[in-house]
Protein backbone atom coordinates (compact mmCIF):
# COMPACT_ATOMS: atom_id res chain seq x y z
CA UNK A 1 0.00 0.00 0.00
CA UNK A 2 3.03 2.34 1.06
CA UNK A 3 4.74 1.40 -2.00
CA UNK A 4 1.69 1.97 -4.44
CA UNK A 5 0.41 5.02 -3.21
CA UNK A 6 3.70 7.02 -1.23
CA UNK A 7 1.54 10.11 -1.01
CA UNK A 8 -2.14 8.89 -0.41
CA UNK A 9 -3.02 13.04 0.53
CA UNK A 10 -1.33 14.14 -2.89
CA UNK A 11 -3.31 11.41 -4.91
CA UNK A 12 -6.77 12.36 -3.04
CA UNK A 13 -5.71 16.24 -3.87
CA UNK A 14 -4.69 15.05 -7.72
CA UNK A 15 -8.31 13.60 -8.02
CA UNK A 16 -9.86 16.55 -6.65
CA UNK A 17 -7.97 18.93 -9.63
CA UNK A 18 -9.01 16.23 -12.10
CA UNK A 19 -12.60 16.57 -11.71
CA UNK A 20 -12.73 20.31 -10.91
CA UNK A 21 -10.70 20.21 -14.52
CA UNK A 22 -13.35 18.36 -16.31
CA UNK A 23 -16.11 20.37 -14.14
CA UNK A 24 -18.01 17.25 -14.55
CA UNK A 25 -18.10 13.99 -11.87
CA UNK A 26 -19.05 10.92 -14.30
CA UNK A 27 -17.92 7.71 -13.45
CA UNK A 28 -15.07 7.96 -16.56
CA UNK A 29 -13.66 10.82 -14.87
CA UNK A 30 -13.66 9.32 -11.43
CA UNK A 31 -11.46 6.58 -13.12
CA UNK A 32 -9.48 8.42 -15.46
CA UNK A 33 -8.46 10.86 -12.30
CA UNK A 34 -7.55 7.84 -9.97
CA UNK A 35 -5.50 6.67 -12.26
CA UNK A 36 -4.02 10.03 -12.34
CA UNK A 37 -3.64 10.00 -8.57
CA UNK A 38 -1.96 6.94 -8.65
CA UNK A 39 0.24 7.15 -11.50
CA UNK A 40 2.05 10.90 -10.80
CA UNK A 41 2.72 10.66 -7.02
CA UNK A 42 4.50 7.23 -8.24
CA UNK A 43 6.43 9.08 -11.11
CA UNK A 44 7.38 11.97 -9.17
CA UNK A 45 8.11 10.53 -5.80
CA UNK A 46 12.19 11.17 -5.90
CA UNK A 47 11.13 14.95 -6.21
CA UNK A 48 9.08 14.42 -2.68
CA UNK A 49 11.30 12.42 -0.27
CA UNK A 50 9.55 12.66 2.97
CA UNK A 51 6.02 13.50 3.24
CA UNK A 52 4.60 16.30 4.46
CA UNK A 53 2.31 15.42 7.75
CA UNK A 54 -0.49 17.42 8.68
CA UNK A 55 -2.25 17.56 12.00
CA UNK A 56 -5.73 19.49 12.96
CA UNK A 57 -7.76 19.49 9.69
CA UNK A 58 -9.75 22.01 12.26
CA UNK A 59 -7.23 24.19 12.39
CA UNK A 60 -6.68 24.57 8.49
CA UNK A 61 -10.37 25.69 8.42
CA UNK A 62 -9.78 27.77 11.13
CA UNK A 63 -6.55 29.36 9.06
CA UNK A 64 -8.49 29.15 5.62
CA UNK A 65 -11.68 31.20 7.08
CA UNK A 66 -9.40 34.02 8.91
CA UNK A 67 -7.26 34.33 5.87
CA UNK A 68 -10.50 35.25 3.47
CA UNK A 69 -11.86 37.34 5.93
CA UNK A 70 -8.47 39.37 6.37
CA UNK A 71 -7.99 39.22 2.29
CA UNK A 72 -11.16 40.82 2.27
CA UNK A 73 -10.95 43.54 5.26
CA UNK A 74 -7.26 44.38 4.35
CA UNK A 75 -8.20 44.70 0.83
CA UNK A 76 -10.28 47.65 1.36
CA UNK A 77 -8.07 49.52 3.43
CA UNK A 78 -5.26 49.51 1.11
CA UNK A 79 -7.81 49.98 -1.34
CA UNK A 80 -8.00 53.36 0.16
CA UNK A 81 -4.83 53.81 0.81
CA UNK A 82 -4.28 53.95 -3.29
CA UNK A 83 -6.83 56.43 -3.53
CA UNK A 84 -6.37 58.60 -0.94
CA UNK A 85 -3.05 59.22 -1.65
CA UNK A 86 -2.73 62.63 0.44
CA UNK A 87 -2.74 60.51 3.16
CA UNK A 88 0.77 59.25 4.10
CA UNK A 89 2.02 55.97 3.56
CA UNK A 90 5.20 55.01 5.64
CA UNK A 91 6.34 51.65 3.21
CA UNK A 92 9.14 49.73 5.21
CA UNK A 93 10.70 46.56 5.93
CA UNK A 94 9.85 44.30 8.73
CA UNK A 95 12.48 42.06 9.77
CA UNK A 96 10.66 38.86 11.18
CA UNK A 97 11.77 35.99 13.14
CA UNK A 98 10.70 32.50 12.23
CA UNK A 99 9.94 30.26 14.69
CA UNK A 100 8.74 28.28 12.09
CA UNK A 101 11.47 25.51 10.95
CA UNK A 102 9.21 22.95 8.61
CA UNK A 103 10.34 24.36 4.96
CA UNK A 104 7.15 23.23 3.19
CA UNK A 105 5.47 25.33 6.63
CA UNK A 106 8.31 28.38 5.56
CA UNK A 107 7.00 28.40 2.37
CA UNK A 108 2.90 28.39 2.98
CA UNK A 109 3.52 31.36 5.39
CA UNK A 110 5.53 33.54 2.88
CA UNK A 111 2.69 33.17 0.81
CA UNK A 112 -0.05 33.81 3.21
CA UNK A 113 2.07 36.95 4.01
CA UNK A 114 2.17 37.88 0.12
CA UNK A 115 -1.88 36.85 -0.34
CA UNK A 116 -2.64 38.98 2.76
CA UNK A 117 -2.74 42.90 1.39
CA UNK A 118 -0.68 45.06 2.75
CA UNK A 119 2.51 42.78 3.43
CA UNK A 120 5.20 40.70 0.28
CA UNK A 121 7.26 38.54 2.11
CA UNK A 122 10.64 39.73 0.08
CA UNK A 123 13.58 37.47 1.19
CA UNK A 124 14.48 34.58 3.51
CA UNK A 125 17.69 34.84 5.33
CA UNK A 126 20.22 31.68 4.09
CA UNK A 127 19.66 29.93 8.39
CA UNK A 128 16.07 30.59 7.56
CA UNK A 129 15.85 32.82 10.66
CA UNK A 130 14.81 35.41 9.41
CA UNK A 131 11.60 36.62 7.16
CA UNK A 132 12.17 40.02 5.27
CA UNK A 133 8.65 41.33 4.71
CA UNK A 134 7.77 44.91 2.81
CA UNK A 135 4.53 46.19 4.40
CA UNK A 136 2.78 49.12 2.69
CA UNK A 137 2.05 50.96 5.65
CA UNK A 138 4.21 50.74 8.97
CA UNK A 139 3.48 52.43 12.16
CA UNK A 140 4.14 49.59 14.61
CA UNK A 141 6.76 47.12 13.58
CA UNK A 142 6.17 45.23 16.72
CA UNK A 143 2.75 45.17 16.75
CA UNK A 144 2.97 44.31 12.84
CA UNK A 145 5.19 41.24 14.20
CA UNK A 146 2.61 40.10 16.96
CA UNK A 147 -0.20 40.36 14.78
CA UNK A 148 1.39 38.30 11.74
CA UNK A 149 2.45 35.50 14.34
CA UNK A 150 -0.94 35.53 16.63
CA UNK A 151 -2.88 34.91 12.98
CA UNK A 152 -0.71 33.05 10.55
CA UNK A 153 2.55 31.49 12.10
CA UNK A 154 0.97 30.12 15.61
CA UNK A 155 -2.12 28.14 13.27
CA UNK A 156 1.06 26.97 11.29
CA UNK A 157 3.01 25.39 13.78
CA UNK A 158 0.14 23.55 15.00
CA UNK A 159 -0.82 22.26 11.38
CA UNK A 160 2.64 21.17 10.87
CA UNK A 161 4.37 19.57 13.71
CA UNK A 162 8.02 19.58 13.42
CA UNK B 1 -33.45 39.00 -10.57
CA UNK B 2 -32.02 38.40 -7.59
CA UNK B 3 -29.22 36.26 -9.26
CA UNK B 4 -28.30 39.01 -11.39
CA UNK B 5 -28.04 41.33 -8.89
CA UNK B 6 -25.64 39.08 -7.02
CA UNK B 7 -23.73 38.24 -10.24
CA UNK B 8 -23.93 41.58 -10.89
CA UNK B 9 -22.73 42.73 -7.71
CA UNK B 10 -19.65 40.17 -7.72
CA UNK B 11 -18.08 41.75 -11.23
CA UNK B 12 -18.01 45.06 -10.40
CA UNK B 13 -16.91 44.47 -7.05
CA UNK B 14 -13.90 42.36 -8.42
CA UNK B 15 -13.80 44.67 -11.14
CA UNK B 16 -13.15 47.78 -8.79
CA UNK B 17 -10.28 46.03 -6.59
CA UNK B 18 -8.74 44.97 -10.14
CA UNK B 19 -8.62 48.59 -11.49
CA UNK B 20 -7.28 49.86 -8.07
CA UNK B 21 -4.93 47.38 -8.05
CA UNK B 22 -3.58 49.10 -11.52
CA UNK B 23 -3.81 52.06 -10.22
CA UNK B 24 -1.85 51.01 -7.20
CA UNK B 25 0.37 49.68 -9.48
CA UNK B 26 1.09 52.80 -11.55
CA UNK B 27 0.97 54.70 -8.44
CA UNK B 28 2.61 54.28 -5.69
CA UNK B 29 6.02 55.96 -4.85
CA UNK B 30 8.37 52.60 -4.88
CA UNK B 31 9.39 49.42 -6.19
CA UNK B 32 8.25 47.78 -3.51
CA UNK B 33 5.18 49.55 -3.05
CA UNK B 34 4.11 48.89 -6.08
CA UNK B 35 4.35 44.99 -5.93
CA UNK B 36 1.47 44.80 -3.53
CA UNK B 37 -0.51 45.80 -6.54
CA UNK B 38 -0.24 42.14 -8.67
CA UNK B 39 -0.84 40.23 -5.06
CA UNK B 40 -3.78 42.05 -4.18
CA UNK B 41 -5.63 42.51 -7.78
CA UNK B 42 -5.70 38.49 -7.63
CA UNK B 43 -6.79 38.09 -4.54
CA UNK B 44 -10.31 40.16 -4.05
CA UNK B 45 -9.95 41.26 -7.98
CA UNK B 46 -10.05 37.73 -9.91
CA UNK B 47 -11.93 36.21 -6.49
CA UNK B 48 -15.36 38.54 -7.39
CA UNK B 49 -14.95 37.81 -11.21
CA UNK B 50 -14.56 34.11 -10.55
CA UNK B 51 -17.92 33.94 -8.07
CA UNK B 52 -19.37 35.50 -10.52
CA UNK B 53 -18.34 33.27 -13.15
CA UNK B 54 -19.32 30.48 -11.07
CA UNK B 55 -22.77 31.64 -10.32
CA UNK B 56 -24.17 32.62 -13.14
CA UNK B 57 -22.82 28.75 -15.10
CA UNK B 58 -23.79 27.00 -12.38
CA UNK B 59 -27.56 28.91 -12.36
CA UNK B 60 -27.73 29.82 -16.32
CA UNK B 61 -25.06 26.31 -17.73
CA UNK B 62 -25.52 22.66 -17.48
CA UNK B 63 -25.25 22.16 -13.70
CA UNK B 64 -22.89 23.26 -11.29
CA UNK B 65 -19.78 25.29 -12.14
CA UNK B 66 -16.79 25.03 -9.96
CA UNK B 67 -13.98 25.16 -11.74
CA UNK B 68 -12.70 28.62 -11.26
CA UNK B 69 -12.00 27.09 -7.67
CA UNK B 70 -8.90 25.74 -9.59
CA UNK B 71 -8.44 29.07 -11.30
CA UNK B 72 -8.59 30.58 -7.79
CA UNK B 73 -6.00 28.04 -6.24
CA UNK B 74 -3.72 27.86 -8.76
CA UNK B 75 -3.49 31.80 -8.31
CA UNK B 76 -2.66 31.66 -4.75
CA UNK B 77 -0.09 29.39 -5.44
CA UNK B 78 1.62 31.45 -7.91
CA UNK B 79 1.10 35.05 -7.42
CA UNK B 80 3.05 35.00 -3.88
CA UNK B 81 5.98 33.08 -5.59
CA UNK B 82 6.47 35.64 -8.47
CA UNK B 83 5.96 38.68 -6.10
CA UNK B 84 8.62 37.21 -4.04
CA UNK B 85 11.27 36.15 -6.56
CA UNK B 86 11.00 40.04 -8.28
CA UNK B 87 11.55 41.37 -4.90
CA UNK B 88 14.30 39.50 -3.90
CA UNK B 89 15.89 40.58 -7.45
CA UNK B 90 15.14 44.11 -6.84
CA UNK B 91 17.04 43.41 -3.61
CA UNK B 92 19.98 42.01 -4.81
CA UNK B 93 19.84 44.76 -7.52
CA UNK B 94 20.13 47.60 -4.31
CA UNK B 95 23.12 45.39 -3.27
CA UNK B 96 20.91 44.30 0.03
CA UNK B 97 20.77 40.99 -0.20
CA UNK B 98 23.81 39.14 -0.42
CA UNK B 99 23.92 35.19 -0.28
CA UNK B 100 25.06 35.32 3.22
CA UNK B 101 23.29 36.47 6.13
CA UNK B 102 24.57 39.81 6.69
CA UNK B 103 22.85 40.88 3.09
CA UNK B 104 19.52 40.75 5.28
CA UNK B 105 20.05 43.83 6.94
CA UNK B 106 19.14 46.92 6.14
Amino acid sequence: MRRLLPHPLLSAMLLVIWLLLANDVGIGHILLGSVLGVFIPLFSNRFWPERPRLARPGTILLLSGRLLRDIVAANFTVASAILHPQRNLTPGFVHYPLELRNEFAITVFASLISLTPGTVSADLNADRTVLLIHALNVTDRDALIAKIKQSYERPLQEIFPC
Amino acid sequence: MWSELLIGFFIIGGASFALIGSIGLARLPDFFSRLHGPTKATTLGVGGTLVASSVYFSLHGDGLSLHELLIMFFLFITAPVSAHLLAKAALHLRGLSGGDDSGIGR
